[in-house]
């Protein structure tokens, strides 16, 4: 185990496409994300915890666009597979919800009114995720991990 | 220079000491032909007196550590590369894309070749055997026939929707055994970006060995295709 790990971290030099399977520093571009990332940050993602199944509600994850498999995404994970999620706004009448079905999670930007995120197109299944975001590396006065979601309250299982 | 390196590092201790400067000649002449060996002992760190023979195999020792090391740590990242990014081989186990795959049954699962290169872009056809993350599992892969690319209408076999429009960026996945086959008629269109691989040809069983044709059974064919619209 430790030897494929190891081999792991090496592959990162000798690797035909520049894709870092350990790492990667990616730069993000949009609005959907702030205050958290802003536009043209640059943030680090290790691929470790999906490969280990380790990633847990609140993670910011980038993936594969649903739409668009050559596009990434950004966004945070609010439910993981049998999660009851809110689907409408938290302050109307009439709250529906649904749940996250096996093998998917649902994914949301941290800016509620400017993100299109799975209350648009639905759950995300796990294996479009390709690594989660822990740390902010650029602009450096706004350096370190990165902060818990500013919409506390979509994480509740009501 | 080198000879003299050479001589400088022969062993002393083997050959006569008074007669070392008739042997001189001799020994240079040792030093050439078995140049590629004696130079090879060159590099270490100065001998010891009396330790001669430890040195040596010691020497022999790390050069041989040394050479492992290089070639495994080259060796193994390359070799990871290459089954993950270009092709690699894979058995498949289930009925699911019975007759073309599996058509024994349990008694022997077909070995396929697994095709990373060709799926870099997303770009599949119609009729194409490819493997993908399951969408009710991460952990597993799913081999499948690509029955309708993104802005076609399918008609469905089981699903809730009679017919389906394959949404964009998506594709419509079918086992050829139906009825067996955990496919898209279970779970809707799949995103490509979940596409795993292209299976090309079966490997084994030897009298199996065959190229894996792009074929929509005559059964499936589509309802309207994306080109129907233009």
């Amino acid at each position: 185990m430790r030897v494929f790990l190891g081999s792991l971290g090496l592959e990162q030099i000798f690797t035909l496409t520049g894709k870092n399977p350990d790492g990667n520093s990616l730069w993000c571009s949009g609005p959907s994300m702030e205050p958290t990332i802003q536009n043209s940050d640059i943030v680090f993602a290790e691929n470790l915890s999906r490969h280990f199944y380790g990633i847990q509600r609140g993670d910011i994850v980038v993936a594969k666009s649903p739409s668009d498999p050559k596009s990434n995404i950004c966004k945070r994970v609010i439910g993981l597979e049998g999660d009851k999620i809110l689907t409408s706004s938290p302050a109307g009448f009439f709250k529906s919800h649904s749940y996250v079905p096996k093998g998917h999670v649902w994914l949301e930007g941290d800016n509620l009114q400017n993100s299109t995120d799975s209350r648009y197109y639905g759950p995300v299944p796990y294996g479009l995720i390709r690594g989660r975001i822990f740390l902010k590396i650029w602009p450096l006065n706004d350096f370190g991990f990165l902060r818990d979601s500013p919409n506390g309250h979509r994480f509740s299982d009501e | 220079m080198c000879a003299c390196a050479c001589l400088s590092e022969a062993p002393r201790g083997s050959g006569p000491g008074p007669l070392g400067p008739f042997l001189l000649p001799l020994t240079r002449g040792f030093g050439q032909i078995g140049r590629g060996h004696k130079i090879t002992t060159y590099p270490f760190s100065p001998r010891k007196k009396g330790r001669k023979g430890m040195v040596q195999s010691q020497g022999w020792v790390r050069r041989y550590f040394k050479a492992f090391c290089k070639g495994f740590f080259v060796a193994v990242p390359v070799a990871v590369t290459f089954l993950d990014r270009v092709a690699c081989v894979a058995r498949v186990e289930g009925a699911s894309m019975q007759p073309s795959l599996n058509p024994g049954g349990s008694q022997s699962s077909d070995v396929v070749l697994l095709n990373h290169w060709k799926v870099r872009n997303f770009e599949v056809q119609r009729g194409d055997i490819v493997s993908l993350v399951s969408p009710k599992n991460p952990e597993q892969k799913i081999i499948k026939r690509v029955i309708a690319l993104e802005g076609d209408i399918v008609k469905t076999m089981g699903h809730k929707n009679r017919y389906v429009k394959v949404p964009r960026g998506h594709i419509w996945v079918e086992g050829d055994h139906h009825g067996h086959s955990f496919d898209s008629n279970s779970f809707g269109p799949v995103s490509l970006g979940l596409l795993h691989a292209h299976a090309t040809h079966i490997l084994w069983p030897p009298k199996r060995w065959q190229k894996l044709e792009s074929v929509l059974p005559p059964e499936r064919l589509l309802v309207q295709s994306e080109e129907d619209c233009l």
